[in-house]
């Protein structure tokens, strides 16, 4: 028997609030976190609303020790918030682990956004003259300019890896640290990973899940252009609606799920309480092209399995399952399509719920934020709603838990995360059982 | 449990300033050649570091089907790398695979199974195109000179091509190998700076050992020669702004003279196997890795830890699971940054592991030829030593100094009885390391 690994910790900062149980409430009531962008003026872009992570200060949750970590990106800092809500959570606030070298982390971080202000303004000093007409871009102008307006420190965070390397030096971790950014799968990926890195031995604990801001102008811009975004500006808490006929597309969100995943041995002499077991994961490449999903969901269907194979499961163990569940068009078509596939004739018995029509889109944190609420309805017995469910898709008929929580038994769950490019992953957990 | 497969490595695909593909860098390096210069790809006379370790010409034509050339036209420069790499890596490998088929190298079938090959590809920071993205904020400009989120929102943004995000996301590099190749088993894209390429391929060791999949294309891939990531580590103090006169003595790893690292492009890609994978296919096999070991950073996420504990740990951890004492390791294939702070650190770390052994390791360090390209250096370094220990030749490092734990072949290539090789890699901005160690297998 290979090391059993399960959750002891669990954190996360999201558009709903920033604590383990008040934001669970919420998801349980359906509550939206959608509202009007408030972080920089796209009144005029495409669409103006997203999820955004409201009244957050890293030194509500670290104290003094957040002034070191003032020049960290909004991913950082959510990161740090998330991670030491799981850290205490877990324990490890009052009682360091022993040894610093078996602790890892495994985070799906994504890159720190720019400074745009700065940015745009040395863009546009390197494509006009002197007068103002434009010209192709000149780089010796926007060097020149670029180099009075952009700050190192910034810079330095735009790394991926700088929200997990932040991780290491306020938790003191010395053991593997490593960061995964397979777009909207990244967190899911994450954790994955860390339980092979624990089931394997490189470590006896790890942090591990994703943090995660695209709420800016290029963020925005990048995926209207790819018009991937709802554009439901007249009622955006409506606007995130997964599954339903008249999505539209995903609503952006941002914010930072974390959880501290250790080797059950490791737990249990320390008296940690327990909260489910990480029993499986799959993780496969589409293979298929850069701007579709595959369209009989194979590398979806592949991955799903592999994790079953892992955990030693069959569908029929299968009590729930976290959708992607995006609310564009082709994502929710095709996973209902893989899950019909997988599951055969028990794919209308299994409760699918998203999340997102609630939290909105995380990117590379969303994986985590569904995974810790796959732990929490394992816990209470209950699933969150699938909430702007009004009307059936012909090619999406199955369970969805629309727009109110229901008691159910949860022993099983699995929750699934596709990226972007044909990335697809999947993780199971269990209710702990010694 | 099922005892772990061992894994070798059985295909080297590389793209380096001063030679694509393992056989042509192989000879350039023997040759002392440097691949540092003057930049060409854009004009960089307004930053103080115009030098750069650029790659060749190479028409990325010749690693794709004709079939995928449209999608060609969303790969960034890292992607397009990354391709290149894997044709060169597939190839090198003797696999037949969906590319070579499609484009007539072969006529099938395929001789690895899809379902059984995954990717495991670092990736730096995939940084926009500056002219696109410039010249299209450019078209958002008001009547004071200023960028208008107002017009940008309403009309400036259509200037971007509808998929430019798609060129960006780092995972794009594993998601277009895998599509030219056909790879459709455990996928991932490790994003930790200069250490990314060392931990794919642990992480790909790993997979293939536990039986998730038979063969992965791993390592990594960066282009750091643009205006933006160019400018990032200039702004962080990290490039040598007093060399441009003298390319190719900028980059001098373990001098004492060092003045700051180059930077480059450039990716590297293996192929690891499941040794009865390799023997069933009767695959040329350079060696075996044997040992993987990670550890981060805990003193600072922007500067190295003087004491070297970081690169100690996951070097002893590498070591400790490939059962390699001090005394056993031939050839040591250190990063060598050429930033005098990050040097100290990391012989600090390779003095605490090595210092008790009786003889002096050979070593071979090729920043002073290739720069530092980011998340593709870990691969072309583990590349380089293991095409030391195929041919038995330390290769020459240089402008690097001999520190006193070990020696570099200074000017001409030493022959060398080599079977053990351990290299390190750790991120410049960041806090991760990682280490292999890998041991040739008797044919």
């Amino acid at each position: 028997m290979s090391r059993r690994v399960v959750i002891t910790g669990l954190g996360w900062v999201t558009p709903l609030g920033h604590e383990i149980e008040t934001v669970w409430k919420r998801l349980l009531r359906g509550e939206s976190g959608v509202s009007r962008n408030e972080l920089f003026d796209a009144a005029a872009y495409p669409t103006t609303f997203a999820a955004q992570v409201k009244g957050f200060r890293l030194a509500d949750f670290l104290g003094p020790a957040a002034e070191a970590h003032a020049g960290a990106s909004r991913n950082t800092q959510f990161a740090l918030a998330a991670a030491h809500i799981a850290w205490k959570d877990a324990g490890f606030v009052r009682t360091p682990p022993a040894d610093p070298a078996r602790i890892g982390i495994y985070l799906g971080g994504g890159e720190g956004p720019i400074d745009f202000d700065a940015f745009a303004e040395a863009a546009i000093a390197g494509c006009r003259e002197d007068d103002g007409r434009a010209i192709p871009l000149d780089t010796i102008r926007w060097a020149h300019r670029a180099l009075q307006r952009l700050n190192a420190v910034n810079e330095l965070e735009q790394d991926p890896n700088l929200a997990a390397s932040h991780l290491a030096v306020h938790f003191n971790v010395q053991g593997p640290s490593l960061n995964t950014l397979t777009a909207c799968a990244a967190s899911t990926q994450a954790i994955g990973e860390a339980m092979h890195m624990i089931r394997h031995g490189d470590a006896d604990a790890v942090i591990s899940g994703g943090t995660h801001s695209m709420i800016h102008p290029l963020g925005v811009t990048g995926f209207n252009r790819l018009t991937a975004l709802s554009t439901h500006n007249e009622d955006p808490p409506r606007a995130s609606r997964p599954f339903d006929r008249n999505r539209d597309g995903f609503v952006l969100g941002e914010g930072a799920g974390m959880i501290v995943l250790e080797e059950l041995e490791h737990a249990r002499s320390r008296g940690a309480k327990i909260y489910a077991e990480i029993v499986g994961f799959g993780s496969t490449a589409d293979a298929f092209r850069i701007t579709d999903i595959h369209e009989e969901g194979r590398g979806a269907i592949a991955a799903m399995r592999m994790a079953l194979e892992t955990a030693g499961l069959t569908i029929d163990d299968i009590d729930y399952i976290s959708a992607h569940g995006t609310g564009t068009q082709e994502n929710d078509k095709i996973e209902t399509l893989a899950i019909r596939r997988l599951f055969g004739a028990r794919a209308p018995r299994v409760p699918i719920s998203s999340v997102k029509s609630m939290l909105g889109h995380l990117i590379a944190a969303a994986g985590v934020v569904e995974l810790i609420t796959c732990i929490l309805a394992i816990r209470d017995g209950v699933v969150p709603p699938t909430i702007n469910y009004e009307t059936p898709d012909p090619f999406c008929e199955l369970d969805y838990v629309p727009n109110a929580a229901r008691p159910h038994p949860v022993r099983t769950a699995m929750s699934n995360s596709f990226g972007f490019g044909g990335q697809n992953d999947a993780v199971i957990v269990r209710r702990f059982d010694s | 449990m099922m005892a772990p497969r061992r894994v070798v490595i059985t295909g080297l695909g590389v793209a380096t300033p001063i030679g694509i593909g393992a056989e042509s860098y192989w000879e350039a390096l023997l040759a002392r050649r440097c691949g540092v210069g003057p930049v060409r790809s854009f004009n960089a006379d307004g930053l103080p570091c115009r030098i750069a370790a650029e790659l060749p010409e190479f028409s990325l034509n010749d690693a794709i089907p004709k079939s995928y050339r449209k999608a060609a036209k969303v790969m960034s420069r890292d992607t397009q790398i990354a391709v290149v790499c894997a044709y060169h890596a597939v190839k090198d490998a003797g696999l037949v695979t969906a590319c070579l088929i499609g484009r007539g190298e072969s006529p099938g079938p395929p001789n690895v199974d899809a379902a059984r090959f995954g990717a495991n590809i670092g990736a730096g920071l995939v940084c926009a195109d500056l002219a696109e993205l410039a010249g299209a904020l450019n078209t958002a400009v008001d009547d004071a000179g200023r960028f208008s989120h107002r017009l940008w929102g309403s009309a400036g943004m259509e200037n971007l091509t509808p998929l430019w995000l798609l060129k960006f996301l780092p995972n794009m590099l594993a998601c277009h190998v895998t599509i030219v190749h056909d790879a459709q088993a455990n996928s991932n894209t490790i994003t930790c700076g200069e250490a990314s390429s060392h931990l794919a391929i642990g992480e790909a060791y790993r997979t293939i050992a536990r039986g998730s999949a038979d063969l992965c294309i791993c390592g990594g891939a960066e282009s750091k020669v643009n205006p933006m990531a160019l400018t990032r580590p200039l702004l962080l103090g990290k490039l040598n702004t007093e060399s441009n006169p003298d390319p190719s003595r900028a980059c001098r790893p373990f001098s004492e003279d060092a003045a700051g690292t180059v930077a480059a492009e450039g990716g590297g890609l293996i192929v690891l196997e499941a040794l009865e994978h390799a023997h069933r296919r009767g695959a040329r096999i350079y060696g075996e890795i044997v040992g993987f070991g990670a550890a981060s950073n805990a003193h600072s996420w922007s500067r190295p830890d003087p004491t070297g504990r970081p690169v100690e740990l996951a070097v002893r951890a590498a070591m400790k699971e490939a059962s390699v004492r001090p005394d056993d390791v031939d050839l040591v294939v250190p990063f060598g940054a050429g930033i005098p702070a990050y040097d100290a650190s990391e012989l600090a770390g390779w003095n605490a592991v090595l210092g008790d052994s009786a003889r002096k390791p050979w070593a071979v360090c090729v920043k002073g030829s290739l720069g530092n390209n980011g998340a593709g250096s870990g691969a072309i370094d583990l590349a380089t030593g293991v095409l030391a220990l195929h041919h038995r030749t330390v290769p020459p490092s240089l402008n690097a100094a001999s520190p006193p734990g070990f020696r570099f072949a200074s000017s001409d290539p030493a022959d060398a009885r080599l079977n053990v090789l351990v290299s390190v890699t750790y991120a410049l901005a960041g806090s991760q390391v990682a280490a292999l160690v890998v041991r040739r297998i008797q044919e």
